[in-house]
C-alpha cells in the first residue's frame, strides 16, 4: 500500500477536500487561512508522491515541493497581516461581518 | 538478528502500518482543525497534522522536504498562525456560530470533490516504472536547485523579501506617528486621559474609565 502512488494521491485528495470544506464553511478568517494551508499541504503531498514514483521526474518533485513551501510561507505572512489589519479596523475576525461593501 | 519483514500476526509490511498510522493521524487532525469550535485548539491540531505529513514525506523518500516541512510549517507558519489567533481573540471567547449557515452546502461540495478526485486518481493509469518510492538525496536537490531551477530560486527569494516588507507594512500600527511629526498643540481628545495633563472636567471620566465599566446614575 505504501508502495503505490494511488494511496498517496487518495490521501492527498481527502486532505484537499477537508481543506475545501473548512475554507467554505468557517466564519473565522484565520480558520479559513488554516484551511488554505491544509489545501497547500495536500497539493504538496501529491507533488512529492509524483516525484517519488516517476523515474523521469527524479528529484524535480522535491524541488517543486520546496518552492511550494516557500510560497506558502509568503502567503501566510501576507494573509495574516491582512487579517490583523482588518481586525484592527472592524474589531472582529468573522468574515461575514465584513459587509461594508455590500450596499 | 533481523527484524521480520512484516508485522507479526497481521502479515502486513511495516511500511504499510506506518503509512496507515500517519495517514490516520493526519486526516484526523485535519478534521479536528476544520470542525473544532475552539480556534486555538484548531491551530494546535494543525501542528499535529503538519507533523504527520512530515512523517509521510520521510516515508516516501523526500527527506529534505520532510525537514523543510518541520522547519517552515511547524516552526514558522504554525507559530505565525497562533500569534494571529491570539491577536484577534475577542473577549467573548469562541464564537457561538463557528460555521456559516450554508455549511451543509460546503460539506456536500467538499464530499463531491473528494469523490471526484478519488475516482479520477483510481481510474487513471499512471505511467509508473518504479516499484517503490525513489529516495532523493539533498545533494541531488541542491544540484538541481542551482542549475535548472536557479531562476525560480531567485524569483522565490525576491517574493519572500516582498512578502516580508508587505507583511510589516500591512500589520504596522498607523495611529502612532513618530515623535517628530506631533504638532506643537496636540489635540487633547486624541490622548488617553491618564497620560496627558489632566483637566479637571476630564478627571472624573478618566478615573471612571480606568476603574472599569462602571454604570453612572
Amino acid at each position: 500500500m505504501s508502495h503505490s502512488l494511488d494511496a498517496y494521491l487518495v490521501l492527498s485528495s481527502l486532505l484537499f477536500a477537508i481543506g475545501t470544506f473548512g475554507f467554505l464553511a468557517r466564519r473565522n478568517a484565520i480558520a479559513m487561512l488554516m484551511s488554505i494551508e491544509l489545501m497547500l499541504n495536500a497539493v504538496n503531498l501529491a507533488i512529492v508522491a509524483f516525484g517519488a514514483f516517476t523515474p523521469q521526474l527524479a528529484a524535480n518533485g522535491a524541488v517543486i515541493a520546496l518552492f511550494v513551501i516557500a510560497t506558502a510561507a509568503a502567503e501566510a505572512t501576507v494573509g495574516l497581516a491582512i487579517v490583523i489589519a482588518i481586525y484592527r479596523n472592524r474589531r472582529t475576525p468573522l468574515v461575514d461581518e465584513y459587509s461594508s461593501m455590500r450596499e | 538478528m533481523a527484524l521480520p519483514q512484516t508485522v507479526p500476526y497481521f502479515n502486513i509490511p511495516w511500511d504499510d502500518l506506518v503509512f496507515l498510522a500517519l495517514a490516520g493521524v493526519m486526516l484526523g487532525a485535519a478534521l479536528l482543525v476544520v470542525l473544532g469550535r475552539n480556534i486555538i485548539r484548531s491551530g494546535l491540531w494543525m501542528i499535529l497534522s503538519f507533523a504527520a505529513l512530515a512523517g509521510i514525506y520521510a516515508l516516501v523518500g523526500a527527506t529534505l522536504v520532510a525537514a523543510a516541512q518541520v522547519l517552515i510549517y511547524i516552526g514558522a507558519i504554525s507559530v505565525l498562525v497562533l500569534f494571529a489567533i491570539m491577536l484577534t481573540q475577542s473577549k467573548a471567547g469562541p464564537a457561538k456560530l463557528v460555521f456559516h449557515h450554508q455549511a451543509w452546502a460546503a460539506a456536500i461540495a467538499a464530499a463531491m470533490l473528494a469523490v471526484i478526485l478519488i475516482v479520477v486518481v483510481l481510474a487513471t493509469p499512471w505511467p509508473l516504472a518504479a516499484d517503490g518510492p525513489i529516495f532523493v538525496t539533498a545533494q541531488t536537490i541542491a544540484r538541481l536547485l542551482f542549475s535548472d531551477y536557479v531562476l525560480a530560486f531567485e524569483v522565490v527569494s525576491v517574493l519572500l523579501l516582498a512578502a516580508v516588507i508587505g507583511g510589516v507594512f500591512l500589520a504596522k500600527r498607523e495611529d502612532s506617528p513618530d515623535p517628530g511629526d506631533i504638532p506643537a498643540i496636540a489635540p487633547v481628545a486624541a490622548l488617553p486621559p491618564s497620560r496627558g495633563p489632566v483637566i479637571s472636567a476630564n478627571a472624573s471620566t478618566g478615573l471612571g474609565a480606568a476603574a472599569g465599566p462602571v454604570e453612572k446614575p
